[in-house]
């Protein structure tokens, strides 16, 4: 052990301004801006193939906007009750927790649900009518990446949510696991506000 | 700190995000319906984008309440994107 360390182990860590009060937040944090560069250079890598590409559908004429609408809606509605959930379990009230938690989890579920059918109806009829491609087409390539790595998104939050759900059923999770949870699920949110927005209306 | 009172406020913040965001969906979805110049239908939706974005990140995600270094953390990603799009910029307008 070095000299350095050696006169630091008995000590309490200093305080510093970059100490957080829950250092998960602060991990979850770091996570969620690495993952944001991962979606980051999606969205740009799609924007600039977008832009150099001489022919692209019009995405509002080929994909169902207002299917995706209520997706979108459905997602900040999961936002809402994710937040209600850990207000409930702030104040103590794990009935109250569970209710919205498991609206939470449901929310996520239906959207999976909608965006398997939505990408069947491409996959089936859309693509086909319009010449396109899954292999061929940027438009297509691109759109499937985007929505489907989104998606696997989707799937970890439900799964984690579940978890945390039945970790604070067993008292062994508290606010704070939530709150880190509720995070994760929010920048999912955020995510796909951004993934309707360049994708399906721009 | 959890006390009713800060619980009940706090609800009715969040429901007033939801609301906002609700009202910025539908605006998106009908300017898109109103065929508009190409240039402003873009600049209007990014606006819209940003707007939601932010509204989910500051209230939902309590960036609002948080320390300067969460949200410096938070915005290190556009840093990035902002890098990789300059980067790339030859390749998009080509002399």
């Amino acid at each position: 052990m070095s000299e350095v360390a050696a006169m630091q182990a008995g000590a309490e860590p200093a305080e510093t301004p970059l100490t957080p009060e829950n250092w998960g937040k602060l991990g979850m944090w770091l996570f969620l801006a690495g993952d944001a560069m991962s979606f980051g250079c999606l969205i740009v890598g799609y924007g600039i193939l977008r832009h150099a590409s001489s022919t692209w559908p019009v995405p509002a004429e080929v994909l169902g906007i207002n299917l995706t609408a209520v997706m979108t809606f459905l997602l900040i509605v999961s936002s809402v009750t994710m937040v209600l959930a850990l207000a409930a379990v702030q104040d103590g009230d794990t009935a109250k927790f569970k209710k919205f938690m498991g609206f939470t989890i449901l929310g996520g579920l239906i959207f999976l649900g909608l965006q398997a059918y939505e990408w069947t109806h491409l996959i089936g009829h859309t693509l086909p009518e319009h010449k396109l491609s899954f292999s061929k087409d940027l438009f297509a390539t691109t759109f499937f990446i985007l929505t489907g790595f989104h998606g696997m998104h989707v799937s970890g939050g439900v799964i984690y949510n579940s978890c945390v759900l039945a970790a604070v059923s067993r008292g062994r999770y508290g606010a704070k696991h939530v709150e880190i949870a509720g995070l994760y699920w929010h920048f999912v949110d955020l995510v796909w506000i951004l993934i309707f927005t360049f994708v399906y209306l721009v | 700190m959890a006390s009713t009172s800060h619980s009940a406020h706090s609800t009715a913040q969040y429901l007033k995000v939801f609301y906002v965001l609700l009202v910025l969906t539908i605006v998106e979805v009908a300017i898109v319906y109103m065929h508009l110049p190409r240039m402003l239908l873009v600049g209007l939706l990014m606006i819209l984008a940003v707007w939601k974005a932010s509204l989910v990140a500051l209230h939902f995600m309590h960036l609002k309440f948080e320390k300067t270094t969460l949200t410096l953390v938070a915005l290190s990603p556009f840093v990035l994107c902002v890098f990789l799009i300059l980067m790339l910029m030859p390749d998009i307008f080509p002399r």
